[in-house]
């Protein structure tokens, strides 16, 4: 089993590395607005310190979506997702580890850029800490949710235009409770009851998600 | 002898268009089967369905051993090259990394094996497809159109592939619109009509 691990995560992390600007596009997209965003206010407006979480959790969950669509496509497009499905191998896991490789190759690096990010639009010092970690737990659970309706729209006919549609009611609650907690600590606040909430979402799309994604893939095949 | 491959009253259905019906298959140890029939007749949704890729409008099918499945796509991402495309198949047939490169070879890609499968010709993706039918013993093989896209050589190749198989044990359905190389096992065709 550690090996068919190690050969999904490997033949994952080569395809994201040979195409590199799939896995700069989010990043870039998030620097661009964000910064947009400060050129765009009144040189050393308090307001926009004020609005910092909220901004960055809109950028990162919209950066998060780009590039969804194209998830499983591919596999299905040149015949993978037919031999992972004939091989007997855990479907689940595989998926897991692809949305796993997808969180490693955009969350993880705009969790790392919140910070100077945050800094960048005149919010420094306090709660910074908060927003980073509520984005660790949150990133995440965007993706799951992505991947599963990724898996559920694969057959259908302009995927990429319902994609977006489908996903974002489902996400509200985590861009709601995320930038909450930043927003709390912000203000000097205790952020732990959003963080609960974020972690506890997490879990529960941990354990449920690639299962469901994995089952609509099979669907998606049939 | 137990059949490998046991189809009872199948009926496969893409979309709204009932394909086929009440077709019974028996496959046996030493037999290929050729399916043959006009494009759009229902030749690979059957293969799925027999594959377990797409579930039956009716009827059953039982399935007696593991097998390996090659599709009109080839399973071969173009962005890898063949050695980490068939490094990737090993791990999930669970096979040993020291069977990939004697069947690159054994398919006559050796010198192509690091490049991006881009970069090959449709012929060489396809053999880089037929290669992971040698990186684990699965004596079922369902086969969609092997030979497409290959030379004369390449097919020469399919068929000592097909007869060392067959003289192992195994069994191979496949279709192709073209005759099938080879010599060993027993024949069988069928022909799908509307």
């Amino acid at each position: 089993m550690s090996r068919l691990i190690l050969a999904l995560v490997q033949r994952e992390a080569r395809l994201w590395l040979r195409r590199k600007a799939d896995a700069l596009l989010p990043l870039l997209f998030l620097a661009i607005t964000v910064t947009l965003f400060g050129l765009g206010a009144r040189p050393n407006d308090p307001a926009l310190a004020q609005s910092a979480p909220a901004v960055i959790w809109v950028c990162s969950l919209l950066a998060m979506l780009l590039g969804l669509d194209r998830l499983f496509r591919e596999d299905r497009e040149d015949g993978s997702l037919e031999l992972l499905q004939v091989s007997g191998q855990p479907l689940a896991l595989a998926v897991a580890l692809k949305l796993l490789m997808h969180w490693v190759m955009t969350g993880l690096p705009v969790c790392l850029l919140a910070a100077p990010l945050a800094s960048q639009l005149g919010w420094s010092g306090a709660g910074q800490g908060t927003l980073v970690l509520s984005l660790v737990l949150g990133t995440p659970v965007l993706t799951l949710i992505g991947g599963f309706v990724a898996a559920l729209t694969l057959g259908l006919p302009r995927a990429g235009l319902l994609l977006p549609g489908l996903v974002l009611p489902l996400v509200v609650p985590i861009l709601i409770f995320g930038s909450g907690a930043a927003r709390l600590a912000q203000s000097g606040a205790d952020p732990a009851g959003p963080l609960y909430f974020l972690a506890a979402a997490l879990v529960l799309a941990l354990t449920l998600l690639p299962g469901l994604a994995a089952a609509a893939l099979r669907n998606a095949s049939d | 002898m137990e059949p490998l491959l046991l189809v009872q009253g199948l009926a496969v259905r893409r979309g709204d268009r009932l394909l086929l019906r009440d077709l019974d298959l028996r496959l046996q140890p030493g037999e290929r089967l050729h399916l043959r029939g006009a494009n759009g007749i229902g030749k690979s949704s059957l293969l799925e369905c027999l594959a377990g890729l797409r579930t039956a409008e009716a009827g059953q099918v039982v399935r007696r051993a593991p097998l390996h499945w090659l599709g009109h796509r080839h399973g071969v991402n173009l962005a890898l090259s063949p050695l980490e495309n068939l490094g990737y198949a090993a791990a999930l047939l669970g096979a040993g990394e020291a069977a990939v490169l004697p069947a690159l070879e054994q398919l006559g890609l050796g010198r192509q094996r690091h490049r991006p499968c881009a970069q090959l010709s449709a012929g060489q993706r396809r053999r880089t497809a037929l290669a992971r039918l040698l990186l684990s013993r699965r004596p079922l093989w369902l086969l969609d159109e092997p030979l497409a896209g290959l030379d004369a050589e390449g097919i020469e190749r399919v068929g000592a592939l097909l007869d060392a198989h067959l003289a192992s044990g195994g069994a191979v359905l496949l279709t192709s619109h073209q005759p099938l190389p080879g010599r060993l096992g027993v024949f069988l065709e069928r022909s799908l009509t509307r």
